[in-house]
């Protein structure tokens, strides 16, 4: 058993190669594993992205149909309130309508009634002359008797 | 120098056996060292995330990456186990290659060191070898595992009966039948060879190649202490390449291999 120079030497050549390694073996096979690292990572946040972006298309989509459809239903609603406004105004337009016959038949009615009266009261002025004529037995002045007669003729 | 030379390269390369004549330094070295990669990628794997990886996680995932694009390419049938035995393979050579890098002395001396301290035992009989691929029996382990893998491959992709018929019909194809007979044991050659070859190739050159790195740096070892870092450092330093390398066609080799294995010829 003994420790002789040789593994001094020994120990120097170790050295050597260990500062060897350090300086052109380990930093381009550092190099490599930080670049495979890295592109490793890149990878994994595009693809991260990709599903953010998803998901954002997703929600974005899905406002526009949200927003759509309730776009759709205030047309509809818009819509009915039209329709109801029109079959209003229709229904008062015809009332009006309506009113406005009827008044008019009315006032022909009455009309008719007037001219029916008028003509009563002419014939039962003339039968009341005629028989006042008959009844005195001569003829009424009719030009002497006017006042008397339009005033009867008002009183019927 | 206490020692001469030669004791000295006797002394590094003597391994360190049991009773039986098991090497117990080429078995423990790699055992700790197989336990050191299962146990630091099953820790890595059970604290995984999908997210972004810290920088342990990194570095192992380059490595699965790396195995698995290799088998990508190589081959392209379906199987569970070509992906961990290739990733196992790359690993585990690796880290045993890897104790080349170590002072050569360093663990000899502490085991020299505990033994004598502990134990009592003569330092000049201590032995520690510290790179189990610089053993031809770890290779050779390997290697013939690899080949069993081959033929079971072979024969869960083709049938035991298409196997073997394999064995006697290629690679010399005949269309009569009289010939078919004539190039069977021809054909029979051929394929023992192939199959033989593959495993001492394997074996061979990884242990060739770590063998000779250790030999190197404890011939380098024997030069004045001085001097020592002139060869030492750069042959450490071109010991990185060598390392890798190894440990990379090992497993490409077996990948290869395997493919060929369940791929029609």
């Amino acid at each position: 058993m003994e420790f002789n120079s040789s593994l001094i030497g020994q120990m120097i050549t170790f050295a050597i190669l260990i500062w060897f390694t350090m300086k052109f073996v380990w930093p381009p096979l550092t190099k490599m594993m930080d670049e495979r690292a890295k592109r490793i990572a890149d990878g994994l946040a595009a693809a991260d992205r990709a599903k953010q972006d998803l998901e954002n298309a997703e929600k974005k989509s899905a406002d526009k149909l949200r927003e759509a459809k309730q776009q759709a239903a205030e047309i509809i609603a818009q819509a009915e309130k039209r329709a109801a406004q029109l079959v209003d105004e229709a229904k008062s337009h015809a009332k009006v309508e309506g009113e406005r016959l009827i008044a008019g038949a009315q006032g022909e009615i009455e009309q008719q009634i007037q001219h029916a009266k008028e003509t009563l009261r002419q014939q039962v002025a003339s039968l009341a002359v005629a028989g006042a004529e008959k009844i005195l037995q001569r003829e009424v002045d009719a030009a002497k008797h006017a006042e008397m007669l339009s005033s009867i003729k008002a009183e019927l | 120098m206490a020692q001469d030379a030669t004791s000295y390269i006797q002394h590094h390369l003597t391994f360190a056996k049991s009773a039986s004549g098991i090497h117990l330094d080429t078995f423990w070295v790699a055992l700790i060292l197989g336990l050191l990669f299962v146990g630091v990628f099953a820790y890595v794997a059970n604290k995984a995330t999908a997210g972004v990886p810290g920088r342990l996680q990194n570095f192992v995932e380059l490595i699965v990456e790396m195995v698995d694009n290799q088998i990508k390419d190589a081959f392209h049938a379906k199987s569970k186990v070509i992906g961990p035995l290739s990733l196992t393979i790359f690993c585990w050579v690796f880290l045993m290659n890897s104790m080349d890098f170590l002072p050569v002395d360093l663990l000899p001396m502490a085991a020299q060191w505990i033994g004598y301290t502990f134990f009592g035992a003569d330092p000049h009989h201590v032995y520690l070898r510290v790179v189990p691929t610089a053993d031809v029996n770890q290779t050779f382990a390997m290697s013939l595992t690899v080949m069993l893998l081959i033929i079971g491959f072979s024969i869960s992709a083709k049938g035991l009966f298409g196997w073997i018929k394999e064995l006697f019909t290629a690679p010399f194809h005949a269309d009569g039948l009289v010939m078919t007979i004539i190039l069977m044991p021809v054909n029979f050659a051929f394929q023992l060879i192939e199959l033989a070859a593959k495993p001492i190739s394997l074996a061979l050159r990884l242990f060739g190649n770590m063998y000779a790195g250790e030999l190197i740096f404890i011939l380098i070892a024997l030069l004045p202490w001085w001097i020592n870092w002139v060869l030492g450092a750069p042959w450490a330093i071109f010991h990185i390449l060598v390392v890798t390398l190894q440990a990379f066609v090992f497993m490409m080799l077996t990948i290869v291999y395997l493919s060929l294995a369940v791929e029609d010829h």
